[in-house]
C-alpha cells in the first residue's frame, strides 16, 4: 500500500487519523489551533461547564483581531460588547496557559497572517481556526480548514475533530498570467468558473506552473480563497520557496530540527499517478484582471467584461435578479466606469506586504480621488512596520492615503470600519454577501491593483492601463 | 448532553426558496459579540427581517404569520460562507430542528449536527414537491423520521430517504455529542500525540 501512488493530501490526512470510526468520521489530530476573540468564548464556557480542562495548550495560539478597532488601538475599546470578547480571549488564554498575542502586541494581526509570519504553520500540518479562511495556510502544504466553535471546544479538550474525509480534487493552471494578474484574479477566476458549491465535499490541491511560480504570499491568497467554491480547504505542494519563507521565522524548526523536519517536507508531493476524484484543467491565459458583480464570490468576471444576462447563468433565475437588485446593477452592464465610494485593501486574502507593494505600484505618483473614502488596513503589525521601513507608507501618504492599524476591519465589519447602506466598496477582501462590510454595503471584490486603480479614478478602472 | 435528542419530527414547515442562503444572512456578523450562547434567535436573518428601523419587513417569510414550524426548507447551497456556528445556534434557538434543502455547505452541515438541528438533504426534485405542497397548503405537515431515515409529506404521501452516517445518526438519536465520544479516548489520544 505505501508504494502505491499517493496525493498529498492522503499523505497528510492519513498520518493524522487517530481511529476510523466505522460508518463514522475519522478522529482527526490537530497539530496547530489558532483562536480569536468572536468564535472562542462559548467554547471555554463549554469546558467549564463540563468540568474538563485544555489538553495540549502549547498547540494553540490566541490572538485578537475580528472586531479589534483599527485606529487609536492604545485606547479603551469604545464598544462594550467588543471589549468584553477581548477581555474573555486575554482571561481564558491565561487561564490554560495559551500564549495570547492582545491588541497592541507587537506580534498581533489577523490569525491568517500572523500564523505563518511566525513560523507556527509547517508543512504537513493539520491547522484549524474557527474561522472559515483557515484554508490559507494550505500554501504551505498543510491541510487546514475552518472549524465551528464545537469543534473549538474539541480541539481544546482532546486536540482533535471528528472529521469524514474529504474528497479529492486537483486543479491545475499553467502557462504564463498575464499583465496585472494576481493570485487574486487567479482564484476569483476559478470560484466564476466553479461556482460557490462546485468544491463542496472536497479537498483543493493546486498544481500547474502558476502556482510553482508564485510567491508564498500569493500561494496563501489562493488557498485563502478555496472555501468560497465551497471546498474545505485547499494546499499547494511545498518547495523551495517555502523553505525559504519558513527559515528563521521566529517559531519555525531550527538546528538539527530544521534538517530533519526539511527531509520530511521534501516528501510532501503528490505521487505521479496518484488518482483524485475530479481533476480540471485551466489556461493562465485566458485569465484577466477580475472583479465581481453581485452577491457570492462566484459572481465573478474578467474587468473588461459585461454582467451575465440572467438566462445565461446557471441555476436560479430568481435569485440572481435579486442580487443583481441588490447591487443595482442590470444585466449587460459594463463594470468599468461604475462610481467607487470605498476602497478597502486588507483582510487575510489580501493584507500581508507583497499585497501593499502592487497597491502602491499604481498609486504611486497619483492622488486618491476626492469622493473615495480608503481604508488601507495591515494584516499585521509586522506587515505594518514592512510598510514603513520598505517607503511604501511615503508612497501612500504623498498620494493621500492613511495608513490603519492592523485587524479584520471592513471585511467583515464587526467593528466600526462598516461600509454605509447603498454605497460601493472595491474590496480586496474575500465576501461579496449581502451586508457583509456593513448593513446594505455593495462589495465589489477585486486584487489590490485593481482596487488602487479604484481609489485613484473614483470608478471601476482596468489596472492594466497604469502598468 | 449538550441539546435534545432528536428522533422523529412532524411539523409544519417554514419555505425559503432562496440558493446560497449564506450564514452572514443567517445571522449578520454584528450580532457575533456575545459570549454565550444565548438569544441568537432573535436576529436570525436579521437583515432580511427587519429593516433599518428595526421594523418587521412585512414581505419576509418569517414575518408571515401563515408559515411556522420547526422545519426550515431552504434553496440549494444552503450554509456558505463563515464558519460561524451562531448561525446554527440562531437556528435553533429561533425552534427550528430541522433543515431541508437540496445541498448543504460542508461547514454548515457539521455545525447543524453538532448543535442538535438535522440537516436533510433531498433531491432536488423532492424539495420542489415540498416547496409546491407548502404553496398549495401553508400548514401543510412533513414528517422527519431520523431512525428511518425518512422525510414525508403527509399529504400526498410522497416520500424520500436521506443519508447520514450512522455514528452521526446514534449521537442525535440520543443526545449525545463528540465531546463526550473524545473525552472517553484520550489516553489514545495521548499516545498517538507522544509518537509525533
Ligand atoms: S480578515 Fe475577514 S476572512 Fe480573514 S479572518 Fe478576518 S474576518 Fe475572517
Amino acid at each position: 500500500m505505501s508504494n502505491s501512488p499517493t496525493t498529498l493530501f492522503d499523505k497528510v490526512w492519513d498520518s493524522h487519523v487517530v481511529r476510523k470510526i466505522e460508518d463514522g468520521p475519522d478522529v482527526f489530530f490537530i497539530d496547530r489551533h489558532f483562536i480569536h476573540e468572536v468564535t472562542s468564548p462559548v467554547a471555554f464556557l463549554g469546558l467549564e461547564q463540563r468540568g474538563i480542562g485544555v489538553m495540549y495548550p502549547e498547540r494553540t495560539f490566541a490572538t485578537a483581531d475580528h472586531n479589534t478597532p483599527t485606529i487609536n488601538q492604545h485606547l479603551p475599546v469604545d464598544d462594550p460588547l467588543s471589549a468584553n470578547q477581548l477581555q474573555q480571549l486575554a482571561t481564558n488564554s491565561a487561564k490554560y496557559g495559551i500564549s495570547h498575542w492582545g491588541l497592541g502586541d507587537p506580534k498581533n494581526g489577523i490569525v491568517h497572517v500572523v500564523g505563518p509570519e511566525n513560523g507556527i504553520t509547517l508543512p504537513g500540518f493539520t491547522i484549524v481556526c474557527g474561522d472559515s479562511h483557515t484554508s490559507t495556510h494550505g500554501a504551505f502544504g498543510a491541510i487546514a480548514f475552518g472549524i465551528g466553535t464545537s469543534e473549538v471546544e474539541m480541539v481544546l479538550s482532546s486536540q482533535c475533530i471528528m472529521q469524514p474525509k474529504p474528497k479529492k480534487m486537483r486543479i491545475n493552471v499553467n502557462g504564463q498570467l498575464g499583465k496585472g494578474v494576481t493570485p487574486k484574479d487567479v482564484a476569483l477566476y476559478i470560484i466564476s468558473k466553479l461556482s460557490t458549491s462546485g468544491a463542496t465535499g472536497y479537498f483543493v490541491e493546486y498544481a500547474g506552473d502558476v502556482f510553482e511560480n508564485m510567491t508564498m504570499e500569493g500561494r496563501m491568497t489562493v488557498c485563502n480563497l478555496s472555501i468560497e467554491m465551497g471546498a474545505r480547504g485547499g494546499m499547494i505542494a511545498p518547495d523551495q520557496t517555502t523553505f525559504d519563507y519558513i527559515q528563521g521565522r521566529p517559531l519555525a524548526p531550527k538546528g538539527a530540527d530544521w534538517d530533519t523536519q526539511l527531509a520530511y517536507w521534501k516528501t510532501l508531493k503528490t505521487d505521479a499517478g496518484a488518482s483524485f476524484d475530479e481533476e480540471i484543467n485551466f489556461k493562465a491565459s485566458d485569465i484577466e484582471p477580475m472583479i465581481t458583480y453581485g452577491t457570492n464570490p462566484g459572481m465573478g468576471m474578467g474587468i473588461s467584461k459585461h454582467i451575465p444576462k440572467a438566462s445565461e447563468v446557471e441555476g436560479g433565475v430568481a435569485t440572481y435578479e435579486k442580487s443583481l437588485d441588490y447591487m443595482g446593477f442590470a444585466e449587460n452592464d459594463s463594470m468599468i466606469g461604475k462610481k467607487v465610494d470605498y476602497v478597502f485593501i486588507g483582510s487575510c486574502t489580501n493584507g500581508r506586504i507583497e499585497d501593499f507593494r502592487a497597491f502602491a505600484s499604481i498609486v504611486k505618483g497619483h492622488k486618491k480621488a476626492d469622493h473615495v473614502t480608503a481604508w488601507v488596513v495591515p494584516g499585521s503589525h509586522i506587515v505594518e512596520a514592512q510598510i514603513k521601513e520598505e517607503g511604501i507608507l511615503d508612497i501612500l501618504t504623498e498620494a493621500g492615503f492613511v495608513l490603519r492599524q492592523p485587524g479584520c476591519s471592513a471585511c467583515l465589519a464587526m467593528n466600526d470600519d462598516k461600509i454605509p447602506a447603498g454605497k460601493y466598496a472595491v474590496s480586496t477582501s474575500n465576501r461579496n454577501f449581502e451586508g457583509r462590510q456593513g448593513p446594505g454595503s455593495r462589495t465589489l471584490l477585486a486584487s489590490p491593483l485593481v482596487a488602487a486603480a479604484a481609489a485613484i479614478t473614483g470608478v471601476v478602472t482596468d489596472p492594466r492601463e497604469f502598468l | 448532553m449538550a441539546y435534545d435528542s432528536f428522533s422523529v419530527l412532524k411539523s409544519s414547515a417554514v419555505p425559503m426558496p432562496i440558493e446560497n442562503v449564506d450564514t452572514d444572512q443567517i445571522i449578520p456578523a454584528r450580532f457575533l459579540k456575545a459570549t454565550e450562547r444565548k438569544g441568537f434567535g432573535d436576529n436570525l436573518f436579521r437583515d432580511w427581517r427587519y429593516d433599518k428601523n428595526d421594523q418587521p419587513k412585512q414581505d419576509f417569510v418569517l414575518n408571515n404569520p401563515t408559515y411556522s414550524g420547526k422545519i426550515l426548507v431552504g434553496g440549494k447551497n444552503f450554509g456558505s460562507g463563515s464558519s460561524r456556528e451562531h448561525a446554527a445556534w440562531a437556528i435553533y434557538d429561533y425552534g427550528f430542528r430541522c433543515v431541508v434543502s437540496s445541498f448543504f455547505a460542508d461547514i454548515f452541515r457539521g455545525n447543524a449536527i453538532n448543535v442538535g438541528i438535522l440537516p436533510v438533504q433531498v433531491s432536488p426534485e423532492f424539495l420542489h414537491e415540498i416547496f409546491t405542497a407548502i404553496e398549495k397548503d401553508p400548514k401543510t405537515e412533513l414528517v422527519v423520521d431520523l431512525q428511518a431515515q425518512t422525510i414525508t409529506i403527509v399529504a400526498t404521501g410522497a416520500s424520500e430517504s436521506f443519508a447520514i452516517n450512522g455514528y452521526k445518526k446514534h449521537n442525535l438519536l440520543n443526545g449525545f455529542d463528540d465531546i463526550d465520544y473524545l473525552q472517553a479516548m484520550k489516553s489514545e489520544i495521548a499516545d498517538f500525540a507522544s509518537k509525533r
